[in-house]
């Protein structure tokens, strides 16, 4: 050490000091956006897991002309309130569609209140005191449990909180996408190109550049808006089906798909292009066979995260109805129907414990439909990206 | 400075020697600046001629003017003809399409189709109708590719890539893909200025192997590319054409003063 270091700087200090202090910075930000990302996750599974689980009672059930003519003398006194109405409205139609359970009592596991499930969860609930104790009893004997709860993912929406299900809403959305896709890629992608490689560079392709990218910011209610004014009350369309909801969320992704478009089929190389001209091609088969196989994985990345967008959004379907009570599986396009986000917005208003545990078990398939979708836009763009 | 100027592998120069593209005043604007002052030439067919002058002189644009290619940028104006076999190729019953059929184009940086060396040479024969799929298509690509002195070193991996061959194959790639179109010419933008010395030789030799068939246009900042291999030189200036002839007077005894200083490196 006693040598000379002809390296030594006496300001590096300092300046090395300032390298620490913006790394410490920039890794605070990163921790603190991962630690919320954590928190939302770990509070979404944490709420949400318990709805995947329903209470089921197991007790003795009488099937006779009486009790199928008033299902609430089917279950003793003692235990009536234990059962869910959803059971009680149900019954007579189980006992008309198997004679064989008439005239009998048998013991099996109903459907329990939600209530009794929000109580064995330890969650509030407004069980009486004597409730608990007949409750708490009946957790001895081992004749309540937690089942998979199979109705959450195979009935619609119900006002009887443990009755009801997300599955409708799945349906909803993916009926609703399917439109918004059919209506707004190939629209979108075949603007993009006249835009691109027809259009005129001039003075009306610059006015409408800058609307399209005007449109693709405009806020979503709005063409919630445009879609009730244009779709429902100019072309009669029926309201809350999903060919109204996905031609309206086809307006709102039009411009994204459009605006990615552009971009990727202006990154395709000029001389690419030049290329292809140069061997005595039309235009249509230089933009089909060279350029757009070129673009294809920007297009398909973008349009997917506007789809995306599209699928997490609620505001216009609010506009154009698709809020509505939805009970029934949808079948057809024009069939009512809601969409996930919807679902959890009318479920997130509700008082009901087990309504709050659905938000965020319907919060955790929405993110996972979204993921997946996600991790095949990958896939796709992987698969098609031409190697250079 | 001393050029070597092959004259044995020159055309001879005669009295018979056709005509095949001719430019009468030809004047382009790019907007509103003038890029070409009407320019006057015959270029003769199995030939080579090179186009040289500074950076910006126009000789780039004139050569993009002989296949339309001109027409794809918005704004550019041009007046004058293009004579190619007797047709203005800016007659209004002219298609730019088929002209760039018929006059065929290389490019400065080798700009092969992200497709299969096979398909980059097939692709617009098929798709002009010259060949169908199958037998006849294998044959034509076979040809092509040794027509471009390429086949030897990809007969057997064609079905890779044409963006994975070196830079050099890459550019004789292209020139395959060009000639199987069967243009009657091939023009040249600065085809070798993004490759080797050893590439650039291959190229040169293929081009003055390729002028039996062909008459070829290049554009060339090298002087010794263009003393080496044209038969006649252009040396343009400015937008103009200032000296036109055939290569040897060019380069040993060029009549103005211009060209001299270009040639001999005292401005460019």
């Amino acid at each position: 050490m006693s040598t000379h270091n002809p390296f030594f700087d006496p300001t590096l200090k300092k300046r090395h000091l300032a390298d620490k202090i913006f790394k410490f910075v920039a890794l605070s930000a990163l921790l603190i956006a991962v630690s919320f990302l954590v928190i939302f996750f770990t509070d979404i599974i944490s709420k949400g897991l318990p709805s995947y689980k329903q209470a089921y009672v197991n007790l003795p059930v009488t099937y006779n002309k009486d009790t199928v003519a008033d299902s609430s003398y089917a279950i003793d006194e003692e235990h009536y309130e234990l059962v869910s109405r959803a059971w009680y409205r149900d019954m007579p139609m189980y006992a008309t569609a198997h004679p064989e359970v008439m005239n009998k009592t048998t013991k099996e596991w109903v459907l329990a209140d939600d209530e009794v499930d929000q109580y064995l969860k330890g969650h509030a609930h407004t069980l009486t005191d004597e409730q608990k104790v007949v409750v708490d009893k009946m957790i001895k004997e081992g004749s309540v449990e937690l089942q998979f709860n199979s109705i959450f993912f195979s009935t619609g929406d119900s006002k009887i909180p443990e009755n009801s299900g997300f599955l409708s809403s799945v349906v909803g959305s993916i009926l609703t996408i399917f439109i918004c896709i059919a209506f707004a890629f190939p629209i979108g992608v075949m603007s993009a190109i006249y835009l691109e490689e027809f259009a005129k560079q001039g003075k009306v392709s610059t006015f409408l550049e800058i609307n399209i990218n005007n449109l693709a910011a405009v806020p979503s209610i709005l063409f919630g808006l445009l879609g009730l004014a244009i779709f429902i009350n100019l072309f009669g369309m029926p309201r809350s089906s999903a060919l109204v909801g996905g031609l309206t969320l086809g307006l709102m992704t039009l411009p994204v798909i459009i605006v990615a478009g552009r971009t990727a089929l202006r990154s395709v190389p000029a001389s690419i292009r030049q290329a292809a001209y140069g061997l005595g091609l039309t235009k249509w088969q230089v933009v089909k066979d060279h350029v757009l196989p070129l673009g294809m994985p920007g297009i398909l990345t973008g349009s997917i995260i506007g789809i995306a967008r599209a699928m997490g959004e609620t505001a216009p379907l609010i506009i154009v109805g698709m809020i509505a009570f939805i009970p029934d599986i949808p079948t057809s396009f024009t069939q009512a129907s809601t969409v996930m986000p919807a679902q959890i917005f009318t479920w997130a208003g509700m008082p009901e414990g087990a309504y709050v545990e659905r938000v965020s078990g319907a919060i955790m398939i929405l993110l996972g439909v979204l993921l997946t979708m996600n991790a095949l836009a990958i896939y796709f763009r992987k698969k098609y990206e031409i190697k250079w | 400075m001393k050029f070597d100027i092959k004259t044995k592998a020159r055309t001879p120069i005669n009295a018979n020697r056709q005509i095949k593209v001719q430019s009468e005043d030809l004047k382009l604007w790019y907007g509103q600046k003038q890029a070409l002052f009407g320019i006057s030439m015959d270029i003769y067919k199995n030939s080579i001629t090179a186009l040289i002058g500074p950076s910006g002189c126009g000789k780039s644009t004139f050569l993009r003017c002989l296949n339309r290619m001109n027409d794809l940028i918005t704004g550019v104006n041009v007046d004058g003809k293009v004579i190619i076999d007797g047709k203005n190729i800016y007659d209004r019953d002219v298609d730019e399409v088929s002209v760039r059929k018929k006059i065929g184009m290389v490019f400065q940086q080798p700009n092969p189709f992200p497709k299969s060396i096979y398909e980059n040479v097939s692709y617009a024969p098929i798709k002009h109708g010259i060949v169908k799929k199958g037998s006849d298509c294998d044959e034509l690509v076979e040809n092509s590719l040794k027509s471009a002195g390429l086949w030897n070193e990809v007969k057997d991996i064609l079905k890779n890539p044409g963006t994975g061959l070196s830079g050099g194959q890459q550019q004789r790639l292209c020139i395959a893909r060009t000639i199987a179109v069967k243009p009657e010419v091939i023009l040249m933008d600065e085809p070798t200025s993004a490759l080797d010395p050893i590439s650039t030789e291959k190229i040169e030799e293929l081009m003055i192997e390729l002028r039996k068939d062909f008459t070829i246009i290049t554009v060339t900042h090298n002087m010794q590319q263009a003393a080496r291999v044209s038969d006649y030189t252009a040396f343009f200036h400015l937008g103009k054409l200032i000296e036109y002839a055939d290569t040897e007077s060019i380069f040993v005894n060029p009549k103005i003063k211009q060209t001299e200083d270009y040639i001999t490196g005292r401005f460019g």
